[in-house]
């Protein structure tokens, strides 16, 4: 099954645009880590996979029951993490996820299946 | 009861989860598989008193809640639905998943795949606790809505959440591998033990203890200490249930509690004792939720290895509640160690450590009955009645009601 995987920074830590050149130099090598490892395994393929800009160049669409249409700058509001990036993964079950995962840098990592729409 | 009726008792007491595993394999259908499992039993209920009790009863239970699970799975094809699927990585190949054909091994390693993922971090702690004692032990809905002190229609609900979302979420029929086992063994450890104690007190209705499913979750803390031999937290629980276990024939009579004091120790079975005497000395001293097992363990051991309930040294079970108290700070547990330095200082020294409890446990009938006990020792008659009533007034077990409605008309006569 696919499973979106969603990319936070803790609220509190450094976002990219923080850290020193050697941390993000360590963070790539932990993604290029996360990618062979996907490689390597059996019944695993990286869909997608990208780093977003961050929150601050967000635009958010919303629509009224009654069809109105407002446009805001900024990210979704309830979010107090901030999503970085995503993978969408192809993989046999939760468990083989959650291990690759642990390749990632140190994010906060929200796991969703995708929903198979005949 | 009959010999049917015995012969399905037993067979739903040794066989339910490792039928049920062999059927969520096979059929990847864990919905499917429980309600055939339930259905096949139910015609076993019906057929069995008739024809007489089949020469090989899990096969013949297999054979028909298969046969029922391809029933409704044609049904559902006619339908066009088409339902997602439990994920069953990796099975081993076996020629026919009939019970008694499959080799031991199987079987466990089955009963694992069940236990491991109906106690995923991806569930809930309740959910998991109940989803376990339903599909590995096979415990009604009704029984653990009452361990869980809510409506069995909202137990039902939870369970039903639970094998779906296992399935939604991908979830796998598995045991982890090795970097995933460690940090998910405690969690399958207390949901087992949380089994056992639903056996060994529990907390509402007519039985006092339910001994079939106290030992079912002993087989099943077993086969986990096969699994991780040496595990502190698997073994510390395998020697705590042991030493508990042992006092079951001893525990009841006509009914009625016997309390640890009056039982007849000649009636503890002495082989279970020598195996968890054995088990807790080759547990070393850590850290964490296995210390506090091997603790606990520790405490039943100076109860099983005293001959005579006066014997017991009382300062070596308060020290190591003492010890408990420091890992876990809970009420209960000072509840316990209070029992224990009243029996090794005295009453007072008790009461004193009782000093507090009430705001964290406000409804415990066992608080009141420890405070009745020591006012009484101390001579406070009216303080001892007035406790004894209290006791009795939230005591939710019919048995240890008795038991304390006894103690107060003792007191009175």
């Amino acid at each position: 099954m696919k499973y979106m995987i969603l990319l936070a920074g803790h609220g509190t830590g450094p976002t990219w645009n923080q850290l020193s050149d050697d941390e993000r130099a360590g963070y790539m090598e932990r993604h290029h880590a996360f990618g062979r490892a996907c490689a390597e395994r059996n019944g695993v393929e990286i869909v997608a996979g990208e780093a977003l800009d961050d929150g601050s160049t967000a635009t958010t669409m919303r629509t009224s029951p009654s069809g109105d249409v407002t446009i805001t700058d900024g990210p979704f509001a309830e979010a107090t993490e901030h999503i970085g990036g995503f993978y969408v993964l192809d993989a046999p079950h939760l468990d083989v996820v959650l291990e690759l995962c642990r390749i990632l840098p140190p994010y906060d990592i929200e796991l969703r299946p995708v929903l198979e729409v005949r | 009861m009959n010999d049917a009726g015995a012969a399905i008792d037993a067979v739903w007491r040794r066989d339910w989860g490792r039928l049920l595993a062999g059927l969520a394999a096979r059929t990847r259908r864990l919905d499917l598989a429980e309600d055939a499992l339930g259905e096949a039993f139910a015609r076993a209920t019906e057929r069995w008193p008739v024809d007489g009790v089949p020469a090989n009863p899990p096969g013949w239970l297999t054979t028909v809640a298969h046969r029922h699970v391809l029933g409704r799975l044609r049904a559902e094809a006619v339908a066009g639905r088409k339902a997602p699927l439990l994920v069953v990585p990796d099975r081993a190949p076996a020629p026919d998943d009939d019970a008694g054909s499959a080799p031991d091994a199987a079987i466990a390693d089955e009963r694992l795949r069940l236990v491991f993922m109906c106690c995923h971090p991806a569930l809930d702690g309740a959910s998991q606790s109940a989803l376990a004692l339903r599909l590995v032990i096979g415990t009604s809905t009704a029984d653990i809505a009452r361990l869980f002190l809510v409506k069995e229609a909202t137990m039902a609900a939870r369970l039903t959440r639970a094998k779906q979302r296992i399935i939604r979420t991908g979830i796998p029929f598995a045991v982890p591998t090795d970097l995933e086992l460690r940090p998910r063994l405690d969690a399958v450890v207390r949901t087992i033990y949380l089994a056992f104690t639903a056996g060994y007190a529990p907390g509402t209705g007519a039985d006092l203890l339910r001994a079939d499913l106290a030992g079912d979750a002993i087989r099943l803390a077993r086969l986990f200490d096969e699994l991780v031999p040496g595990d502190p937290s698997v073994r510390g629980l395998l020697a705590l249930c042991l030493f508990q276990h042992s006092r079951r024939d001893a525990r009841v009579a006509d009914g009625r509690l016997v309390t640890l004091r009056e039982q007849d120790r000649d009636r503890w079975r002495r082989d279970e004792i020598a195996e968890a005497t054995s088990l807790l000395r080759s547990l070393p001293r850590g850290d964490g939720y296995g210390e506090e097992l091997r603790l606990q363990a520790a405490i039943a051991a100076e109860h099983s290895l005293a001959s005579e309930a006066a014997s017991t040294d009382w300062h070596a079970i308060a020290a190591s509640y003492a010890a408990l108290e420091r890992i876990t700070p809970s009420p209960v547990v000072r509840l316990n160690r209070a029992v224990a330095v009243a029996e090794a200082s005295g009453p007072a020294a008790g009461l004193a450590l009782l000093d507090g409890l009430d705001d964290a446990l406000p409804a415990s009938h066992r608080l009141a009955a420890v405070r009745a006990e020591l006012h009484e020792r101390l001579g406070d008659r009216v303080g001892a009645a007035s406790w004894w009533r209290t006791s009795i007034d939230r005591c939710a077990n019919d048995v240890e009601r008795d038991h304390l409605r006894r103690r107060l008309a003792a007191l009175d006569g």
